[in-house]
């Protein structure tokens, strides 16, 4: 077969399953594929291991039972459909609650070191919105110890790693997945990666807004990919804002605070001394879920209660130091060399930081299948599992769960073409004309301040708490800054050019946002992550709805989808009383 | 009262590159940055990127020295950029960032660690005892030892101190003291089921060319005792399997196991 005009001109490489990002998720959805005998390959936008999920802390949540012997799946999709607020794609939930636990021992047996018990299993602690103490850890540092296991498990299993590449476009043919193009982030060409099948876990949002605890490569990647090529997304106004982001001082301004400090005993206080969040959830009190512990903390400032800096205070000092050094090794040391505060000493100044994307690609709960044939989505990227609000320690889980998941899944489907699906020269040469404009332009506007303008926006206007006025504010501003990026001019050369992957990025970073203000100002009610003051608690239309998300052409469509109805079994369990 | 500023010199160049034509360059440029309370040197090459040099190349991600990639030299020491903070630097003179020196560099900030991934793969994975592991018992003191080691963040600033990869430039003999700790945590893995991992760090990573001037410990950012609880540790092992003569004569005679 003659070889086509792209194959001559760019680097190119042929698997039969691509996955694009190596977190969590990714690197387990590697792992299965390529156990199931085909060709993976996994792109890395960093150096492998250095993803996202490193920066997890306080746990990966399982039903094992090893501390609370009651505890079980049922009792874990309980909790995540309260904690979602009944929004979740129920399957995902179920899924997740049914199979977490098999995980865990999965990555205990590729040599993952978790705590451990007085009886020699694996310690769990208790969170926020969990009925019983259910996240395995290692001390504050879970994510760095899953990441690390995944990827000695995944440099092993054959799969061809590509490390620091960008991928821009996906590619398809008659509708269906073909592969994918990008840059190398160290010289600047362009790399051209034909696949049946293509597995999205590139996380999240975050680095939208101006808060954040999310690392630089948060930069919406999958969700402005998927997008673009015409797959529905949902629920995008659900951006999770963790209670407790430190807001002083400066230089670690935004760093999360671990949930783990309240799962050990952290109280929560205003200027007053009060532990105000017994006006709130008197029962749970500093171990409410997520949204309710950052709306509490808002509202505490907001009414003159705060901490000096804008926040409220966080103690654990209490718990003595030799406690709070064994059990919070990272966060003491962290804050004490980084920002002077020692936390066996005394509080720290809290308050929320933009955290987690419940919203994402829309995917089928069993294959992580997204509405394009051989698309997949698995991990923060995908939506549904955590409805309105995720709980903590349900994300590291959903990454081993999905990761897997979509492994299969895209095994399955690859398994059944019959042809190498195929790239067309037409598409390569539009993506590589785009990747290119910035450096074409000799005056033009820094990618740098766009993205600060976007970041004061999103944070100002579409933060955690909203309403009509601002949100529209907000998408006339998002117009404005969508004109603004497509004259963006970078200097120097392609080679290691932060400014122009950030040029490239802040496209999909603009598509995301968008989709949150725009699904935000549809969704009249306030449920779980998503705050309307001008329309306060829940509302029983949109209990039973799902946003949606889709192109066309230029046009952001917004729509709503019915929420898929539980089976009745299910139900029962979901509004079963908590004992 | 107005802000102090800082005066940073940073290395600014790239590697030859045959294909585009570009030639190896590098020099020291003058920056000067404001400093705010609370910053750290991350912040200033952010600062610098966003006003004067967007293309400055440098590795970061987490911002909270949990991932490790943002190591570089400060003033000439090995440091994460992400971790020094500015009011511990003297502000008088100028701050030198530069790339690691014992990988080649790629441009600015950035080099070419991939030797250190190859190295990793190299080293057998771990292989359980026991598949099922409901019948692990498996307690805290067991795992203390292992969970040190596996704090690892990955930086390679151990590394790029190492003087045997860096003065010696010995990556064809030595795996450095990075892979002495993985080596470590492997073999003091509670259910680890390999008995060849002393061997193999005796004769694949070459640890006998270690001379424990513990440079690597003093740089750790996980402030790892890498010289006292892994390399060490590990010294004594491959002597006793090696070269302990009562074990010796037990073998000759068969009344231990042969190496």
């Amino acid at each position: 077969m003659a070889k086509k005009s792209y194959e001559t001109k760019y680097e190119c490489h042929t698997h039969d399953v691509l996955v694009i990002g190596a977190g969590g998720a990714g690197l387990r959805a590697a792992i299965e594929a390529s156990s199931q005998g085909l060709s993976v390959g996994l792109i890395c936008k960093s150096l492998l291991g250095k993803a996202h999920t490193v920066m997890a802390e306080g746990g990966v949540a399982a039903s094992m039972g090893n501390v609370d012997p009651d505890d079980g799946w049922k009792t874990h999709f309980r909790d995540t459909i309260h904690g979602g607020k009944f929004l979740n794609n129920y399957r995902m939930a179920e899924l997740h609650a049914k199979e977490s636990a098999d995980r865990i021992r999965e990555l205990e047996r590729w040599g993952a070191v978790f705590d451990r018990t007085e009886k020699g299993k694996i310690m769990q602690r208790p969170f926020g919105g969990h009925t019983y103490r259910r996240l395995c850890h290692v001390g504050d540092h879970t994510g760095l110890e899953i990441i690390r296991t995944l990827q000695d498990k995944g440099v092993h299993s054959g799969i061809d790693v590509y490390m620091e590449a960008t991928i821009t476009h996906l590619l398809k043919e008659d509708g269906r997945i073909s592969g994918c193009i990008g840059y190398w982030r160290e010289s600047g060409r362009c790399v051209i990666f034909n696949a049946k099948a293509v597995i999205l876990a590139t996380g999240g949002i975050g680095k939208g807004f101006k808060v954040t605890s999310n690392s630089w490569e948060y930069t919406a990647d999958g969700q402005g990919m998927a997008y673009r090529a015409g797959a529905e997304l949902i629920d995008m106004e659900f951006v999770q804002f963790h209670p407790t982001g430190m807001v002083w001082p400066n230089g670690v301004k935004g760093l999360l605070i671990t949930e783990a400090v309240r799962g050990e005993g952290g109280l929560l206080t205003n200027s007053e001394g009060e532990r105000f969040m017994k006006n709130v959830d008197p029962e749970r009190m500093e171990l409410s879920t997520r949204d309710i512990v950052a709306k509490a903390i808002n509202k505490e400032v907001k009414e003159g209660r705060g901490s000096p800096h804008g926040g409220v205070f966080l103690d654990i000092s209490h718990r003595g130091p030799e406690y709070v050094r064994k059990k919070l090794p990272g966060m003491y040391r962290q804050l004490l060399e980084f920002a002077d505060v020692d936390i066996t000493k005394g509080p720290m100044e809290v308050g929320p930081t933009t955290h987690y994307t419940m919203g994402g690609i829309r995917v089928d709960a069993d294959t992580a299948q997204t509405t394009i044939p051989g698309l997949f989505a698995c991990g923060e990227v995908a939506g549904g599992m955590h409805g309105a609000n995720r709980l903590g320690g349900n994300s590291l889980s959903d990454l081993l769960v999905f990761g897997r998941r979509a492994g299969l899944g895209a095994v399955e489907y690859a398994n059944g073409l019959k042809e190498q699906p195929q790239i067309d020269d037409a598409d390569v040469k539009a993506a590589v004309k785009e990747l290119s404009q910035p450096f074409e332009r000799d005056d033009g506007e820094n990618p740098y301040a766009i993205h600060k303008d976007l970041q004061e926006l999103m944070q100002s206007k579409v933060g955690i708490v909203r309403e009509e006025g601002e949100l529209k504010e907000a998408l006339d501003e998002l117009q404005t800054l969508k004109g603004r990026a497509k004259n963006i001019a970078v200097t120097g050369a392609r080679q290691f050019n932060p400014g122009w992957h950030l040029a490239i990025e802040l496209d999909n970073m603009l598509i995301a946002s968008e989709m949150v203000a725009r699904c935000a100002l549809q969704r009249t009610e306030s449920r779980g992550a998503h705050t309307r003051i001008d329309h306060e608690g829940y509302n029983e239309h949109w209990g039973k709805t799902n946003s949606t998300i889709n192109a066309n052409g230029e046009e952001m469509v917004i729509g709503q989808s019915t929420l898929m109805e539980m089976p009745d079994d299910l139900k029962a369990l979901a509004y079963e009383e908590k004992k | 009262m107005a802000k102090a500023e800082a005066t940073f010199h940073v290395f600014r160049g790239e590697a030859a590159d045959a294909e585009s034509g570009v030639e190896a360059s590098g020099e020291y440029q003058e920056y000067k940055v404001p400093v705010e309370e609370g910053m750290v040197v991350l912040d200033a090459m952010h600062y610098i990127q966003g006003e004067d040099a967007p293309d400055l190349a440098v590795r970061w991600n987490c911002k909270a020295a949990k991932c490790g990639s943002c190591s570089a030299e400060i003033n000439g020491k090995p440091r994460l950029l992400c971790k020094q903070r500015m009011d511990a630097l003297p502000l008088d003179e100028p701050i030198v960032v530069s790339p690691l020196k014992t990988f080649p560099l790629v441009k600015d900030l950035v080099t070419d660690v991939s030797w250190n991934y190859k190295m990793n793969a190299a080293i057998p994975p771990f292989q359980p005892k026991e598949e099922d592991t409901d019948k692990w018992e498996v307690f805290e003191n067991d795992v203390v030892r292992t969970q040190e080691f596996r704090k690892c963040i990955e930086c390679f600033l151990c590394q790029d101190v190492c003087h045997v990869l860096r003065n010696h430039d010995r990556k064809d003999a030595f795996a450095g003291p990075r892979f002495m700790v993985r080596l470590a945590s492997l073999d003091m893995h509670p259910m680890d089921a390999r008995n060849d991992r002393v061997k193999y760090t005796k004769e694949e990573a070459g640890i006998g060319l270690c001379n424990i001037t513990k440079c690597c410990t003093e740089v750790c950012p996980e402030d790892i005792k890498i010289t006292d609880n892994a390399i060490i540790p590990m010294k004594e092992r491959v002597v006793d399997e090696f070269y302990d003569p009562v074990m010796k004569v037990l073998r000759g005679i068969g009344l231990a196991h042969k190496k």
